[in-house]
């Protein structure tokens, strides 16, 4: 297996564990300003996207991020099927070329536009979006302009996805299922930018652990205003 | 012929619209689609694109959607198959009869059919 498809399977499975450890937390969250299925919905998605991918005879970073979508869209069910996994499997035609910096800008930037094309939604409308936007900007902007080591530009990425993340909190949802709630759903951190973070944090733990360690920086030295990485109740 | 694909998040639902279109479709394929998988509610692509490839002849289809998720699974399912299709921003239910009996015509061409599906949304009842 190629290094880089196994690494992406690798990444696949700690998405999975890290799913699975947040479950009860996404429904928590889902429950108060949802139908409180986002944690169980994801967690059988990706469980599932993790025994698929393991499966794949010498798997490229672009099949496995292919079948990571399919499977998710086949899984996960409501709208985060469509989104997370249809968006993935859309994206993942840029990683068939192989896994570049380059070419991980143009999966972000395909997977966001996707997402904000299929859910109609904005920054600002209190969805995964809001995290969204703020990762693949940064994560372009670290890539092509200040021409970072790929895995600190992740690390800056999921930095300004934890802030995005955490705007939805004091904003009036306007999109999703969330937005029925009016004015209720100010004070409430959305499930699917909640869910959204976590897979790049997972994402990024194994980027750290493929990647050369000694480049990756230290998060609280960029940030020092965001909380403890996986401080999320568990 | 243009095809129609009906899709609810209920199996049942899908398949009673299904049923009242077909009254007035004459000869019109119409598959109805629904469903988690699981036999709870929900929509799945994979489900909508093999009910694309059943009421494609050819000419296209025309699908019917009822809520939130399932117009993301429908376009999903157009974007992975090689069924020509599009989604009719129109009531289900009067949607499906509208484009029905549209798709009789021997004219009917993909775009027409869609049209008189969308006109449904004027349709006044009391």
């Amino acid at each position: 297996m190629s290094a880089d498809g196994d690494a992406a399977v690798a990444a696949v499975e700690r998405i999975a564990e890290r799913i699975e450890r947040e479950r009860d937390h996404l429904t928590e969250l889902d429950s108060a300003i949802g139908d409180a299925d986002h944690g169980g919905n994801m967690a059988r998605g990706w469980a599932s996207a993790a025994e698929t991918v393991r499966e794949l005879d010498d798997p490229d970073p672009a099949t496995v991020a292919k079948t990571t979508g399919r499977t998710l869209m086949s899984k996960v069910g409501g709208a985060s099927g469509p989104l997370f996994g249809g968006s993935l499997v859309f994206a993942s035609a840029e990683l068939e070329g192989g896994l570049t910096p380059e070419s991980a800008v143009g999966f972000a930037e395909t997977y966001l536009a996707k997402v904000q094309d299929r859910g109609d939604a904005s920054v600002g409308d209190g969805t995964m979006v809001d995290a969204l936007v703020p990762l693949v900007h940064t994560f372009k902007k670290s890539i092509e302009v200040d021409d970072v080591p790929p895995v600190v530009a992740l690390a800056k990425a999921v930095d300004a996805a934890e802030r995005g993340a955490a705007f939805t909190v004091p904003i009036r949802a306007k999109r999703g299922r969330a937005s029925y709630l009016g004015w209720r759903s100010v004070g409430h951190q959305d499930p699917g930018a909640t869910s959204t973070l976590f897979i790049l944090e997972a994402l990024l733990e194994t980027a750290r652990d493929r990647l050369d360690v000694s480049v990756a920086p230290d998060l609280d030295a960029t940030s020092p205003t965001v909380p403890d990485e996986g401080a999320a109740e568990e | 012929m243009v095809g129609l694909v009906v899709v609810s998040h209920s199996e049942r639902a899908a398949e009673g619209i299904a049923e009242v279109a077909a009254e007035m479709g004459g000869d019109t394929r119409i598959e109805p689609v629904g469903g988690d998988g699981r036999g709870g509610i929900g929509t799945v692509p994979d489900d909508i694109e093999a009910a694309l490839a059943a009421a494609d002849d050819g000419d296209g289809v025309v699908v019917l959607v009822d809520l939130g998720s399932a117009v993301m699974n429908a376009e999903v399912a157009i974007e992975m198959g090689d069924t020509e299709a599009v989604v009719a921003d129109a009531p289900v239910l009067e949607g499906a009869v509208n484009a029905a009996v549209a798709a009789t015509s021997p004219s009917a061409t993909l775009d027409s059919v869609r049209e008189q599906a969308e006109a449904a949304r004027e349709i006044d009842k009391l």
